[in-house]
């Protein structure tokens, strides 16, 4: 049977024009090939720069911002669209091949009401009347599941849920009846909860209409539930490529066999009678100028050497829980105690030794740090403003902290956008360490990082625990890393706390309905999970 | 160091100069500022390269005195605007709450008044002198350079590495000059290029209107005043000054695009 | 039309008639408590004591500062903006016919300007990189660096005098007719078009560059849609907003290039008014004309929110 889309051997270059410098040619993908059934999926996963969308827009011929396909063979539907000329392309796009963003909230039109997006490709094309392609529209709309489908096409983009955007997206893409459709990472922006039902209707919807698809993401179980084949991308390059059940249960190459493995990691826990060294106690908070209370009666503790991790999605309050204790968003009541003391609502209110005690590491690494300060600056500002250190002392201590986290001597004199992601993550630790902290507040450090670089972030972050004996309270959305790292967990949602207690007790049933609609929502490295998922709840 | 661009390059090499004939006009201009040296109005000649002015004077000397007035006085009025606007901007910024209000309001009510209309206001009842003309210029921009620094000092202000900071206990000095200053200076470096050619333009519109620098005293704008008489007669002398005030500012417009571009590159950096 | 927008219009308009109050008290604050003493600078540094009291007597210098600001707002509410210290004249009726004279100079230069800064943003961005763009940068560029009254007399000599194409001075008349008028105005308006047209069209390119940078643009593309349909139905509507702010914006230059513009051209407007006065330090025509250059200035300013009021779908559709 002959293939919808073959790429051959396709080369794909940039210029990049680093301000003050000659301009610069980079290769973004290298040699890449692949073939695409009709009505298959073909799942590409990598990290982020693999070049996975690169490819993913290539099948309509289109490079963003400069990117040009210099090499190879592009055929869809027997013919060679590498070079075609923009009038053949026009006719493609948005009929033959059609696209879905990552952001749906960006890619939609502000100024113009859903519907008429989502015929517009339909109607230009011709390919039905205005009457047909609304039905067509509505008729999506309610197998995509969203509310009202008969007049959800007359609201406008911001009146309607970021979940919801990304489902309008998948009947824009689908309205056209095309024979691809390129889904770029459709679910990442979306909490664990909402993924899981666009995912469920996405599969639903293009094995419905018999479409094929690439589905572009960094996810491998997401993949996974809806891929026939999987190809893993590294720095542009084809790392393996194979159907999704070899790919996921026989691995061939080590990079794959990673990938799989990350997410499956577990952690023992450790049970401590000792006295907490923090200790939250009917906590409330609200933002000046809101009615709601973004915190309500949150009680916790953490044992000294133990990792409490707060588990939830968006909006549960999990962050606004850590301003709270650092004393950047004073409670209006409730009491944090720290070491036995009370800590003072606000930042002004508290000594220089509760603030050396209390680190944070941030999300985004490299907004943490100050851009126009060394490795050894940073990391040695909280050396010289706690313990006064000064010379060669300073300089000797800055060593060994970069010796402890693994990036030696020769970084101290670097800048951060000199760094990667994760250097720059362990930079960070380094620097909360260097205070000698008891507790130090993790907000979400890895969610940014791509999965094995994640992986040896967390693994550095227990050795130090157990070497420093450290306590850790780690915020994240992502169930694997608590069950990689927790001793006892936390769930939030909506403000208020819905579990808490050791790890083995949270994650065992029986469960209230959030936390086991959480657990459950949380894609797993299977083939057969989103059926099974979707049975249960 | 990297290499500096070609246009930049041509634009660093024309202010020097300009700088260069301002700060040694002494000793460049042919002859004095106010001596008289010939007929009115006479053609360039070997003698007087520029031909002579309207009561018979060098023109080029006029154009060198008149270019050292000219950009002291623009200099002058943007340090003024530099240090109030910035120094106010970013605390504003760093202190926020009711003296953040206060000053932010104060400046929109200035600048709710076309700046020309306010100096003219202001200058109807003040002396022109030297001094007052640099205050009432720098202080009216300095409105702008506030604007600019506070929104620029708000946005790093909400930066993780100065919440960083605040955590740690720094104090509010250590805030501004370390964490803040350092990344709001290329944007604010840039910006006080744009701010001088402005002032240039200003004081010349000032001198022009019989507002600005008062005669025997030569600048570009004065040039063009008691020039301008010729025009009708087809004598080109009024068009000296806008060659000279065009030069300057093109080349600091491309050597402050140079600076915005070659600082901004640090702070993206490369990810991964 | 919804209670929220016509909330924001009210709070908007409140805001700008407020700014208007507080605009006057700063400009009367700036003539009346500097250091210049009013007196002293009408009568020079050789002035009498005797003379001077009674200048201030006569001006009603002895009288509180406040009383004398409510009593010239409230003549001002009244039409009332006193007379003239220089001729005796009433201000009101000097700037009655210069006020339209200066209208006339500005409503052509608008719109002339606006359509074409449109117009050539739009090129500039279609043409992006390539030659079209990079001339009128460069054009608009140095066009910016030449202050008004400089262009002025760069036009005057070589249009007016060397080309003998239009009158060098705008001289106006109350028997001219329309077309008499439109002819002697043709230097002043172009001056005033091309500054103005240098910072809108600049700004109009980077305001469309920006909506053209969106996502929505991309999906509008990759649905095959031809460019300049893509810029008329998604850049277009979100444009609006941006481009009427830069346009609004970029009369203030024609409020102040207006100015300068008439003084070269000895046009019998507002501007030129306004400069004679100063420097006869004849200090209630300059607040009088001040306040009208002002409150103009942030009518516009107004007028722009509205429109970006008005043209936000997430205030026209709220949730």
């Amino acid at each position: 049977m002959g293939n919808l889309l073959e790429i051959n051997n396709l080369k794909i270059e940039a210029t990049s024009y680093p301000p003050g410098e000659p301009p610069k040619r980079i290769t973004i993908v290298d040699g890449v090939s692949l073939a695409l059934e009709k009505g298959k999926v073909l799942g590409l996963i990598g990290e982020s720069g693999a070049g996975k969308s690169t490819i993913g827009l290539s099948a309509m011929s289109y490079g963003r911002g400069g990117i040009e396909l210099t090499e190879g063979e592009i055929i869809l539907s027997g013919r060679d669209i590498r070079n075609a000329k923009s009038g053949v392309l026009r006719k493609l796009r948005g009929a033959e091949v059609t696209y879905v963003a990552q952001s749906a909230a960006a890619a939609f039109n502000p100024a113009k009401r859903l519907m008429e997006q989502v015929i517009e490709a339909t109607l230009y094309h011709g390919k039905a009347s205005k009457a047909e392609a609304e039905a067509r529209a509505v008729d999506l709309f309610r197998k995509l599941g969203l509310p009202e489908p008969e007049t959800f096409g007359n609201r406008y983009p911001h009146q309607v849920s970021g979940g919801q955007l990304q489902r309008a997206m998948t009947a824009m893409a689908l309205c056209p009846q095309p024979d691809l459709v390129i889904f770029d990472e459709p679910t990442t922006a979306l909490d664990v909860t909402t993924q899981l039902g666009v995912l469920a209707a996405i599969k639903a919807a293009i094995s419905d209409q018999g479409v094929a698809a690439l589905y572009i993401t960094h996810d491998l179980a997401v993949v996974a539930q809806i891929a026939d084949d999987i190809m893993v991308l590294r720095h542009g390059k084809t790392v393996e490529y194979g159907t999704t059940e070899q790919i996921i249960t026989a691995p061939r190459e080590e990079y794959t066999a990673a990938l799989v493995s990350v997410t499956a990691k577990d952690h023992t826990e450790k049970v401590s009678d000792d006295k907490p060294v923090l200790e939250v106690s009917n906590l409330h908070a609200r933002y000046t100028g809101m009615d709601r209370e973004v915190l309500s009666d949150i009680n916790i503790a953490i044992q000294p050497g133990t990792t409490l991790a707060v588990v939830g999605e968006s909006g549960s309050g999990k962050s606004t829980l850590a301003r709270v204790i650092t004393g950047l968003l004073p409670q209006i009541k409730g009491r944090v105690t720290f070491e036995d003391r009370e800590l003072s609502r606000d930042l002004k209110g508290r000594s220089r030794n509760d603030l050396r005690e209390l680190q944070m590491i941030y999300q985004m690494a490299d907004v943490a740090m100050n851009p126009r300060q060394t490795v050894g600056t940073i990391i040695g500002r909280p050396l010289q403003f706690y313990f006064g250190m000064k010379g060669k002392e300073l300089r000797n201590r800055v060593v060994e902290l970069l010796d402890e986290i693994e990036l030696g001597a020769g970084f101290i004199d670097r800048y951060p956008a000199e760094l990667s992601g994760g250097q720059k993550q362990r930079v960070c630790i380094a620097r909360a360490l260097a205070a000698k902290p008891k507790l130090i507040i993790c907000d979400e450090v890895t969610s940014a990082l791509d999965p094995l670089v994640a992986d040896g972030i967390l693994r550095l972050l227990k050795d130090l625990q157990d070497r420093e004996h450290v306590s850790y309270m780690f915020i994240t959305h992502d169930i694997a890393t608590v069950r990689a790292i927790a001793d006892s967990i936390a769930v939030m949602h909506l403000g208020k706390l819905v579990r808490y207690g050791p790890k083995s007790k949270v994650l065992a049933p029986p469960f209230d309905d959030y936390t086991d609609k959480l657990l459950k929502s949380v894609p797993e490295m299977r083939l057969d999970w989103m059926e099974e998922v979707q049975r249960t709840l | 160091m990297r290499r500096v661009p070609f246009p930049a390059l041509i634009g660093l090499f024309i202010t020097t100069l300009f700088l260069l004939c301002a700060i040694f006009a002494q000793w460049v201009a042919p002859y004095s500022v106010s001596e008289i040296v010939g007929d009115v109005w006479e053609p360039a000649s070997a003698e007087h390269l520029l031909g002579t002015d309207n009561i018979g004077r060098d023109l080029l000397s006029r154009l060198i005195w008149g270019g050292q007035t000219t950009i002291f006085v623009a200099i002058a009025a943007t340090v003024v605007s530099f240090v109030t606007g910035s120094v106010l901007g970013l605390f504003a910024a760093v202190i926020g709450g009711w003296i953040d209000q206060l000053l932010s309001r104060f400046v929109d009510l200035i600048m709710a008044i076309p700046t020309l209309i306010f100096a003219l206001v202001v200058l109807s009842v003040m002396p022109v002198t030297l001094p007052v003309l640099i205050l009432v210029m720098g202080l009216l921009d300095s409105t702008r350079v506030f604007r600019l620094s506070r929104a620029v000092a708000s946005d790093i202000e909400v930066m993780d590495y100065v919440e960083a900071a605040r955590l740690r206990g720094e104090g509010r000095t250590w805030i501004i000059f370390r964490e803040i200053l350092p990344n709001a200076l290329s944007p604010l470096v840039a910006e006080a290029g744009m701010r001088f050619i402005f002032m240039v333009l200003f004081v010349s519109t000032l001198s022009f209107l019989g507002l600005g620098v008062q005669p025997p005293a030569a600048d570009w704008g004065g040039i063009v005043k008691e020039n301008k008489d010729g025009i009708v007669y087809g004598i080109p002398a009024a068009l000296l000054p806008a060659i000279a005030i065009a030069a300057l500012a093109i080349s600091v417009n491309l050597v402050a695009d140079w600076v915005l571009d070659r600082t901004s590159s640090l702070k993206g950096g490369r990810n991964g | 039309m919804n209670s929220l927008v016509v909330k924001l219009l009210v709070q908007r308009i409140s805001l700008g008639l407020l700014l208007i109050f507080l605009v006057s008290i700063l400009i009367f604050v700036g003539t009346q408590i500097l250091p210049g003493d009013v007196a002293q600078s009408i009568l020079g540094q050789t002035a009498t004591p005797e003379s001077l009291a009674n200048l201030r007597e006569e001006l009603g210098l002895n009288v509180p500062a406040y009383q004398r600001y409510f009593s010239w707002l409230g003549g001002v509410l009244q039409g009332d903006l006193g007379t003239s210290l220089t001729n005796g004249r009433d201000i009101a009726t000097s700037i009655g016919e210069r006020l339209g004279n200066t209208l006339f100079l500005a409503a052509w230069a608008a719109v002339i300007s606006v359509p074409l800064a449109i117009t050539l943003g739009l090129i500039s961005v279609l043409y992006r990189g390539r030659w079209p763009d990079k001339l009128i940068s460069a054009v608009t560029l140095s066009a910016i660096s030449i202050p008004e009254f400089m262009m002025s007399y760069i036009l005057m000599y070589f249009v007016a005098v060397k080309l003998g194409w239009a009158p060098s001075v705008a001289m106006l008349n109350s028997s001219m007719g329309f077309w008499d008028k439109l002819h002697a105005i043709t230097l002043p308006v172009a001056v005033l078009v091309f500054v103005v047209l240098a910072h809108m069209m600049r700004m109009t390119r980077a305001a469309l560059l920006n909506v053209m940078q969106s996502a929505y643009i991309e999906t509008a593309e990759l649905k095959g849609i031809p460019r300049l349909q893509v810029i008329w139905r998604h850049a277009f509507p979100n444009s609006i907003a941006p481009i009427v702010n830069v346009v609004m914006l970029n009369l203030a230059y024609l409020v102040v290039g207006v100015v300068v513009v008439e003084v070269v051209f000895v046009y019998p407007g507002m501007g030129q008014y306004l400069v004679d006065h100063v420097a006869k330090r004849d200090v209630p025509v300059v607040q009088a004309c001040g306040l009208i250059f002002a409150a103009v200035y942030i009518l516009l300013n107004m007028f722009a929110d509205i429109v970006s009021i008005l043209a936000n779908p997430r205030l026209r559709h709220p949730k």
